[in-house]
């Protein structure tokens, strides 16, 4: 029977995906990049609105938000799941409204006078089965899909708006962005490139070899000289595991005193993200969360390993999304048309 | 000179006179400057756009203290450096008929400066540019105190992309051996390894793995077997930290002292030192002398060359060794104690104190406050490639104080439980920048946007004349491949030598703005950062 089989089928897809995240977390399995992680995310939440069993609008809700908790618990740093899937309602809700045919794609919060006068929370309660609303869903999730296929081309195309030639230009660690974004410009510009090694890991190394294997002349620079350089570069461009509400960055370590020393110097501090790292969350001063992967000898010493740093959004510049460049003042904006302020905490 | 030339007023006839004695003497030694100046042209391009400005300077104004008419034409080319020397050709001619009466005199009156500038020479730091000089003859009145300009010849280490330059070096270090010896004995000539990035081209960039002692003979004749030994573990990295340096190598100075008999007609006080020269030579290619190790030097100089004439030679090397050994005790025991005495008044019990790296005075301060019970905790911060932190932090939990341990790029998380910081210093330059091991200015820049107070610890022989705003024209360039790391198995970076737009970079020093500092800790007090160029007016002084 295809009905059971199905269900099977796809809670194993499911637990496989929470495995692998769990186990990428634990730096066991392969690290993944974001935006592999987004898609499939996005291609696992397709499946359950093709697959699962559901009625109304309000079931698959509710059914996409019980996996949802299950995924974000599971590795709760990598909040790219967490946005997909916050994504996904705000498409089945817009499905819902315009199924229903209602004006409501006009009721985002675009004024106070509406949040006013609208009197609180709307009282849908998305009971209504539409028959049309899955092929819908299906739909606007494809095109999701393919809107994260082309972020980070869509971000490198922009590269040459910001580079000219002879820049020097410093980066911390590796993103697939930053990669992407650089080596476009390099196309039609010469410019060097400074890369921070970021240890422990020391994932400037590979970002190195990469980029000085697309003809870029790169230097490697230790952490420790971030500081003593920074007086040279003209600009830093960043990648970032997640961009908060505020503006503010979630980085891999170091990003914080990359950013002090760039605005000591006064030198621009641009972030490529693409939108889908956008999160809706704000600091929380326990998300810090130390992986120990180092380990030291002597019983008696304590050893802080963080993965991640805090940057405020008063030391960045710019933001390069996909969907072009934004001032750190204006990602609540796009964050509340990304998502619906409900789905915030899911 | 300018003062005299100057008065427009030349109606007193003895003014105009001197004017034109004083500029008749000038001019003819701006002749022989100029001769000088020329040569150096070629090599110093940065002096060609001083001198011209200050020659048509000092042409004009002996120019209007004489006769207007015919300097006029002659100061639009006195502009540029090269017609400048054919401008001073009319004014004597114009000026001879009137001052020829006076040749022999003028004449002593040269020999006299010329004399005077040269003691002049000696007694500054050894190291004269031309426009020192050039000032000197201008002002025959000039006062001689402290503000002489020192004008330094850049030293040979940071203009390595200047091939003349490295010319001059290798005939200097080919002409550094003792006449008795053949010329196969000459201290080698380190070659530079790798990749330098374009930033950095005027540094030196040396390999571990390629000891300078591998190039010289054996047995090396010329250089006393403790400096080679010392110059092996400098290269290697054995003995590193600015005190261990010059403690080793004020060490080794003794050991050579006591092996040294004055040859027959020559007095100890001038032969000792052209000994000591091919070995700091020696130890300068091996690794680039430290301030501190430049000051211990430029000490022990001095008292050689102050061993009066007629002492015995058992009695001046007993002298000497106990001159040394008192600099030791002085400058860096004694000091350690005294700095340590002002540091514990600073640290409060529930402290959280925050090191970089492994500096032996702040250990040092550290270790004595826990005797004193005081009841802190230390976080130790620590960089890639050297990792000395770790050093750091085995000798403080020997000691038994409650340490913990992060890498540099974790500085922004810790530091908001820190409740101060302690630095060592490598050096303190003259405009109140701390000069110290690569990361300091991060950790100083981190530390002030958390508003967390910066105490810099540094004995005062550590002070030095020079100033440098960053750390890119005068640093220490190492090893490269110490960036090179193997993590599970996978080195990223083992071929960077084949990838032609690869550069790494391992910097040895960088430089602190005086803002990130709150207070520096010295033996002679805790003073601000502003305040190094008293303390080493004061010093000079006493010297």
């Amino acid at each position: 029977m295809p009905g059971p089989d199905k269900e099977t089928d796809l809670t194993e897809r499911i637990e496989a995906f929470l495995f692998d995240l769990n186990r990428g977390g634990s730096g066991a399995g392969p690290l993944r990049g974001s935006a592999e992680t987004a898609r499939e995310t996005t291609a696992l939440l397709r499946r359950i609105t093709a697959q699962a069993r559901w009625s109304s609008a309000g079931d698959l809700m509710e059914i996409i938000r019980n996996e949802g908790r299950r995924m974000t618990a599971a590795q709760p740093s990598e909040t790219t799941v967490g946005n997909m899937i916050r994504r996904v309602l705000k498409i089945i809700r817009e499905e819902y409204a315009r199924s229903r045919g209602s004006s409501e794609e006009a009721d985002q919060q675009e004024s106070l006078h509406k949040l006013l006068t609208s009197g609180g929370v709307s009282d849908e309660n998305f009971r209504q089965p539409f028959a049309a609303l899955k092929p819908n869903v299906i739909e606007a999730i494809n095109e999701l899909l393919t809107e994260l296929e082309g972020t980070t081309d869509n971000i490198a195309m922009q590269a040459l708006e910001h580079i000219h030639s002879n820049e020097v230009i410093m980066t911390i660690g590796r993103s697939r962005t930053v990669e992407a974004f650089l080596k476009d410009a390099a196309r039609k510009r010469k410019f060097h490139v400074i890369v921070a090694e970021c240890a422990p890991f020391c994932q400037g190394h590979e970002m190195a070899t990469s980029l000085s294997k697309a003809g870029i002349e790169t230097t490697v620079i230790t952490d420790a000289a971030i500081f003593a350089v920074m007086s040279r570069v003209n600009k830093v461009i960043i990648g970032t595991q997640t961009v908060l509400a505020n503006g503010g960055l979630r980085a891999v370590n170091g990003t914080h005193t990359l950013a002090l020393a760039a605005k000591h110097h006064s030198t621009p501090l641009i972030v490529c993200a693409p939108m889908f790292k956008l999160s809706p969350q704000v600091r929380r001063l326990s998300f810090l969360s130390d992986f120990y992967r180092y380990c030291e000898i002597l019983s008696k010493v304590n050893v802080h390993c963080p993965v991640f740093d805090y940057v405020p959004p008063e030391l960045i510049t710019l933001f390069i999304s996909n969907i072009g460049g934004h001032a750190p003042s204006y990602i609540y904006r796009l964050m509340s048309e990304l998502y619906h302020p409900e789905d915030h905490e899911l | 000179m300018a003062d005299a030339g100057e008065p427009e007023g030349p109606e007193r006839k003895d003014d105009i006179v001197k004017a034109k004695q004083e500029g008749k003497e000038l001019t003819k030694e701006e002749k022989q400057r100029l001769r000088k100046e020329k040569k150096q042209q070629k090599k110093s391009k940065e002096k060609k756009d001083d001198k011209p400005s200050r020659d048509s300077e000092k042409e004009k104004k002996p120019a209007s203290a004489a006769s207007p008419a015919p300097q006029t034409p002659t100061q639009p080319p006195a502009q540029k450096a090269p017609s400048a020397a054919p401008a001073p050709v009319p004014v004597p001619a114009s000026e001879t008929p009137s001052a020829a009466d006076k040749p022999a005199k003028s004449k002593a009156e040269l020999k006299a400066e010329r004399r005077a500038r040269q003691e002049a020479e000696r007694a500054s730091k050894g190291k004269k540019g031309d426009v020192g000089p050039q000032a000197a003859p201008g002002k025959p009145k000039a006062p001689p105190s402290e503000l002489q300009p020192v004008v330094k010849r850049l030293p040979e280490h940071v203009q390595v992309d200047n091939p003349e330059v490295l010319k001059k070096l290798a005939k200097k270090l080919e002409r550094q051996q003792t006449p008795e010896y053949n010329a196969a004995t000459k201290i080698p000539l380190r070659s530079d390894y790798g990749y330098k990035v374009s930033l950095f081209s005027h540094l030196h960039q040396y390999s571990r793995k390629a000891p300078l002692t591998q190039q010289l003979g054996i047995p090396s004749t010329v250089i006393h077997p403790a400096i080679v030994r010392l110059g092996l573990q400098y290269s290697q990295g054995i003995v590193a930290g600015s005190n261990a340096r010059s403690v080793a190598l004020l060490h080794a100075f003794k050991q050579v002292i006591r092996d040294y008999t004055t040859p027959p007609n020559e007095e100890l006080s001038r032969d000792l030192v052209n000994r000591l020269k091919p070995y700091i030579s020696f130890l300068n290619q091996c690794r680039p002398l430290s301030a501190s190790m430049g000051n211990a030097i430029k000490y022990i100089k001095k008292e050689i060359s102050n061993i009066p004439s007629q002492c015995k030679e058992e009695e001046a090397k007993r002298k000497l060794l106990n001159c040394i050994d008192c600099y030791i005790n002085e400058k860096i025991v004694l000091a350690a104690k005294a700095i340590a005495k002002y540091s514990i008044e600073k640290i409060s019990d529930g402290d959280v104190i925050l090191v970089y790296g492994c500096s032996s005075l702040v250990n040092h301060i550290l270790c004595e406050a826990f005797e004193k019970n005081r009841k802190f905790r230390v976080i130790v911060v620590d960089s890639r490639p050297r990792l000395e932190g770790r050093e750091a932090l085995r000798r403080l939990v020997q000691k038994g104080i409650n340490c913990t341990y992060v890498l540099i790029s974790a500085v922004s998380y810790i530091l908001p439980e820190v409740s101060k910081v302690f630095l060592g210093a490598h050096a303190l330059l003259a405009n109140g920048y701390v000069m110290s091991r690569v990361g300091t200015s991060q950790i100083a820049l981190v530390a002030k946007a958390f508003n967390v107070p910066v105490l810099v610890c540094c004995e005062t022989y550590k002070f030095c004349e020079r100033v440098q705003t960053d750390s890119f024209v005068s640093n220490e360039l190492d090893d490269p491949d110490d960036l090179i790391v193997t993590r599970t198995g996978t080195t990223q970076l083992e071929h960077w030598q084949e990838v032609p737009s690869l550069g790494l970079l391992n910097l040895v020093y960088d430089v602190t703005p005086p803002d990130f500092v709150d207070l520096v800790i010295t033996d002679l007090g805790m003073i601000p950062c502003t305040s190094v160029p008293v303390v080493l007016r004061v010093k000079n002084v006493d010297q």
